[in-house]
């Protein structure tokens, strides 16, 4: 089976005063249809160029990436929107870009008119189901952003991005800002949505707790580079790479009960 | 021995609030004790980081008593209490060089003169483990990266030396492995110079590996004090509890309920 995802060879340099440096340097990677890749690494290390260049705000200097077979970087016009309703986007706070006073239902109402898919009539009855798809009551249609919390906030950014049926959803540090109790939530959803829809994620945190909850493989960045990649939870237990067992070190772990705190 | 800071029913409401941020907070801090506060967002543990430095904004309403037992006049901030934000961004001034910031506390609180100040600040600098400190005290914030920006705010928390340390979410703006090298850096100084340490944070595990006791806030009010073994061990509350579960560990019993 071909991947749904292929990134192939991705460079991108960037100037910074006098200096230019390689923010990608060679990258490749691949996501199935169904499958969750996390993208780990320091900050700095080339992540968000990643999520910038499949989002084509960012030309690569490099490399190809294709899209459910097609070309995506030389896509324009009607082909590239016809593309975009199958790769969505999820950032750490999404909604904090929109007017904090339009309601839940005017920001779920957008992709669903913009892209054809309910029409005027049906589009409210479209809106109900896709609030309670993500676990909130239809009730919260009427709401205001700033009214509702960061989880339902978060969740209604995800109702946003499933909204137009994607195959992939980029999801750029998406649980990063959430309160614990919230974030586990908001990861069983994703995995619910992903094993009912087959949804694909690319799923780019510094959190290892959460990419081993959630990734089925995992690709470690530094300084513009993937230096280690394989299954999650076998990088996360034994990682081959300096940045991957310097990552893992930092996690902080719960001390178990033998353990005394020094 | 006395405790270096004791609260006894404290309370804060902000104007306009119909809640109250803070209730009935009951919590004595040894001198040199190292203390984590947790809580998720609205629980009331900045208000409290926030009312022991005396940083909460005069609108808000204090109810209780703030004490210092362990000082022999009332504790200030800056001198007696060093406080670390979240974000060094905001924190720090941006037109100021760094080593200027540092110096400036030392010579507001220990009556030092400038070129003093400016030559501890460079020492302070180094002791923080930023590269070059005596180029680097010329440096302006933007020039450096969040975790350095982070290790400057540091060095003029420290520079009065305090008798406590209060860093409220100081490591959470910060990525995994720079996060890790900060708490190392305030758990080493808090060491050397016998700080009492305040560590406000949402992340429990980071809490556990180095504060010798942990209370737990959630709506404002403190819902378990205990030993650090003891509340991972044992949580005496539910919302403990819950807590510990959703904690997503590396080992391969973790994160099952995902």
């Amino acid at each position: 089976m071909s991947a749904l995802l292929e990134v192939d060879g991705l460079s991108k340099r960037y100037r910074r005063g006098d200096r230019d440096f390689a923010a990608l340097d060679g990258v490749s990677f691949s996501i199935a249809a169904g499958e969750t890749l996390a993208l780990v690494g320091p900050s700095g290390s080339g992540k968000s160029t990643v999520a910038r260049i499949l989002l084509r705000l960012v030309e690569p200097d490099a490399g190809s990436v294709r899209f459910a077979g097609e070309d995506l970087l030389v896509l324009r016009g009607a082909a590239l929107r016809a593309v975009r309703p199958k790769l969505q986007m999820v950032f750490q706070d999404p909604l904090a870009a929109f007017n904090p006073r339009a309601t839940v239902a005017r920001l779920l109402d957008d992709p669903l008119r913009i892209h054809g898919i309910a029409d005027r009539a049906t589009r409210p009855k479209a809106i109900a189901a896709l609030l309670e798809r993500v676990g909130l009551s239809a009730e919260l249609a009427s709401r205001r952003v700033h009214e509702i919390s960061g989880g339902q906030r978060q969740r209604v950014a995800i109702a946003r991005a499933i909204a137009t049926r994607p195959r992939l959803i980029v999801l750029d540090e998406a649980v990063a800002s959430l309160d614990v109790l919230v974030r586990g939530d908001i990861l069983r959803l994703l995995g619910e949505l992903q094993a009912e829809e087959g949804i694909a994620y690319l799923f780019i945190s510094h959190d290892l707790g959460a990419v081993r909850a959630i990734a089925h493989r995992i690709a470690i960045m530094d300084g513009g580079r993937i230096v280690e990649q394989g299954e999650a939870k076998a990088v996360i237990a034994a990682p081959a790479s300096a940045t991957g067992r310097a990552l893992v070190a930092a996690t902080p772990e719960l001390p178990t009960i033998k353990e005394t705190v020094s | 021995m006395s405790p270096l800071l004791s609260l006894r029913g404290l309370g804060v409401r902000y104007s306009g609030a119909t809640a109250a941020a803070l209730e009935g907070v009951d919590l004595d801090l040894a001198p040199g004790e190292r203390l984590a506060v947790i809580g998720e967002s609205g629980s009331g543990k900045s208000t409290l980081a926030r009312a022991i430095a005396g940083l909460l904004p005069q609108t808000a309403t204090l109810e209780g008593t703030i004490a210092w037992p362990g000082l022999d006049h009332p504790a200030r901030n800056g001198r007696d209490i060093g406080f670390v934000f979240q974000d060094p961004g905001s924190s720090l001034d941006p037109v100021m060089s760094v080593g200027k910031q540092v110096a400036e506390v030392a010579h507001a609180n220990l009556d030092m003169d400038w070129r003093a100040a400016m030559r501890l600040a460079v020492e302070l600098l180094d002791r923080v483990r930023l590269p070059e400190p005596s180029v680097l005290a010329h440096a302006y914030p933007h020039q450096l990266s969040g975790g350095q920006k982070q290790r400057v705010a540091i060095a003029a928390a420290i520079a009065a030396r305090p008798r406590l340390l209060i860093a409220d979410e100081a490591t959470s703006a910060l990525d995994t492995i720079v996060q890790a090298e900060i708490v190392a850096l305030i758990r080493e100084l808090v060491a050397e110079d016998g700080m009492a340490l305040i560590f406000v944070s949402h992340d429990i595990a980071l809490a556990a590996s180095f504060a010798e006791r942990i209370a737990v806030f959630r709506h404002g009010r403190m819902v378990e004090l205990a030993p650090t073994v003891e509340l991972v061990a044992q949580p005496r509350s539910d919302y403990s509890r819950a807590l510990l579960a959703a904690h997503l560990g590396l080992e391969a019993h973790s994160g099952a309920g995902i």
